[in-house]
């Protein structure tokens, strides 16, 4: 009997990798597919409720549709990164749990869910328990107003880009929370890290996006899409084509700022294990321990959707437009994001600072003040 | 239920707000008041955005969740001496403290019920981002300038503060 094991470990193993992988194709098709689906909802709770029923229902169904995503990629993320890193240092990765690994993350899931919920003596409990919530909701929150495509948006804000920029700091104070509740040195030194990262880096994140919204006119996250649309091939309406070639320096910008916010490496010095064993989340085990690691691929994600929606046309493609377009985009950036943290080093405190004061925030500025000069001259 | 969900939304933001805000004064525990300050920041916040300030609502959350409480607990966590410190919330001078609390409270329900509030229907305004940046920039500029200038001149002075000295 004790032979016949691994073929039933096998039969299980190839039927279920089969699932995961004809359920990522399915998951893609969904995500072509979303505009004609979200069309007929549409239709059908409008022809059934009264116009206020209808939007308080597609808003609940635009929400949960987002949650699923954003807690089920983070799955594929992370498959995904560990397969890069392994790539990248000329090993295999995940190779024994299903069809080249594709169960790994799964299996390491549930493993976190049986986890003992460790909760140390001296930590304050209430902060302790909280922070973790605090920090997933600061993810999140912001994809309320990330647009998938025309009117495919939870909440078509028209303080979008602002309302992104200070939900996202709810992150820095959770991570903070998280620091000084564990009642540990080195939670706290991580967590007051990662706060001074995250205060300083917003500087040149919210000048750069201002850059953009002198350009468009508008604050909101659709009409930033709209300025974008047309032009040759559907590509050179593109910021990042805009503006003699400046808004080139203003996305390389935004992409280092946002690894800083999202606390990737080179700017992973409050989760430093070299240094600081595993940062604000030293403390924290099982579900709790696994709701920041929500949370940081929640926010790569989002800040990678953020960046293609400034500067390289959102959901709007050379050939077909839509939630697709946005989604491959996205993923490309977050490759980029994965690729550099296993081919830089960590950057120290002093020089993530100087880098941050001395030459991102300067150079942001000059970026806007042509933006603007652009604009004046323009019109 | 169109007209019960705001006044729902309403009450529970009031309920958070008060309550987060008396654990601010009444908490004996610095770190935790700061916290609480979190929860009064935000729901001000949604107080702007159910009277339509969308634009003042954002720089709400903006300015003192994403900047001034992180500094808030920064300094407290940097700082040695408060760091471990018991705050006292004594009682003392019973009596007359009541009779002082109850004369502002008595004087503060009397102005409150006689004075003749003027109430008008909410005005959906629609974005107020352009309306507030034309005017910051046409009719209230020199505040806005003196303001930037004094915001500037207070960085430069923290940061001559902090700057070792170097013997030139």
């Amino acid at each position: 009997m004790a032979l016949k094991r691994p073929a039933l470990e096998a039969t299980i193993s190839n039927a279920l990798s089969a699932l995961v992988v004809g359920g990522a194709a399915g998951a893609v098709v969904v995500i072509a597919l979303i505009p004609m689906i979200a069309g007929l909802i549409r239709d059908g709770l409008a022809a059934r409720l009264t116009p206020t029923m209808t939007s308080v229902a597609s808003i609940a169904i635009g929400v949960g549709a987002t949650v699923f995503l954003i807690t089920q990629l983070p799955i594929f993320l992370i498959w995904l990164e560990r397969k890069i890193a392994a790539h990248i240092q000329d090993r295999l990765g995940p190779m024994r749990v299903g069809w080249h690994g594709v169960l790994q993350s799964f299996a390491d899931g549930l493993k976190l869910l049986f986890k003992e919920d460790i909760i140390v003596d001296g930590a304050d409990k209430f902060l302790f328990k909280l922070a973790p919530f605090l920090t997933i909701m600061g993810a999140f929150a912001a994809f309320a107003v990330l647009p998938w495509g025309e009117g495919l948006v939870i909440s078509n804000l028209n303080i979008g880009l602002l309302y992104a920029i200070a939900i996202t700091s709810l992150g820095a104070i959770g991570i903070l929370m998280a620091g000084w509740a564990s009642n540990n040195k080195y939670a706290l030194y991580g967590g007051m890290r990662s706060a001074a990262q995250m205060v300083s880096y917003e500087i040149p994140t919210a000048i750069v996006i201002l850059s953009v919204v002198v350009q468009v006119g508008s604050l909101n996250l659709s009409d930033v899409i709209a300025a974008q649309q047309g032009g040759v091939g559907g590509v050179t309406n593109w910021f990042i084509f805009r503006l003699y070639g400046l808004n080139v320096i203003g996305f390389i910008l935004f992409f280092i700022c946002g690894l800083a916010e999202t606390n990737r490496n080179p700017f992973d010095i409050p989760e430093a294990e070299s240094e600081l064993v595993a940062g604000f989340h030293t403390e924290y085990s099982g579900m709790r321990f696994a709701f920041f690691f929500l949370a940081e691929y929640g926010a790569m994600f989002f800040v990678a959707a953020l960046t293609a929606v400034l500067f390289l046309g959102g959901w709007s493609g050379p050939f077909f437009s839509g939630p697709l377009v946005l989604f491959v985009k996205t993923l490309a950036l977050v490759f980029v994001q994965m690729w550099l943290r296993w081919t830089l080093p960590r950057l120290r405190v002093d020089q993530l600072m100087a880098l941050c004061w001395k030459y991102l925030i300067p150079i942001s500025f000059v970026v806007l003040i042509a933006a603007a000069i652009d604009g004046v001259v323009g019109s | 239920m169109e007209t019960l969900a705001p006044k729902i939304i309403f009450w529970v933001f009031t309920g958070l707000m008060l309550g987060s805000a008396l654990v601010v004064v009444l908490g004996t525990n610095l770190v935790r008041a700061a916290f609480a300050l979190l929860a009064t920041f935000f729901s001000v916040a949604a107080f702007y955005a159910m009277l339509g300030a969308d634009f003042l609502a954002g720089v709400q959350i903006l300015v003192y969740v994403g900047g001034i409480l992180t500094l808030f607990l920064f300094g407290v966590m940097l700082t040695n001496r408060i760091y471990g410190l018991e705050l006292e919330t004594a009682t003392f001078q019973l009596g007359s403290g009541a009779l002082v609390s109850l004369t502002v409270f008595a004087v503060l329900v009397t102005v409150v019920l006689t004075t003749p509030w003027s109430q008008t229907a909410l005005v959906e305004e629609g974005p107020t981002t352009p309306a507030i940046g034309r005017l910051l920039m046409t009719e209230y500029v020199l505040p806005f300038e003196i303001a930037s200038v004094l915001l500037l001149v207070a960085l430069l002075g923290a940061a001559m503060l902090v700057r070792r000295r170097i013997d030139l």
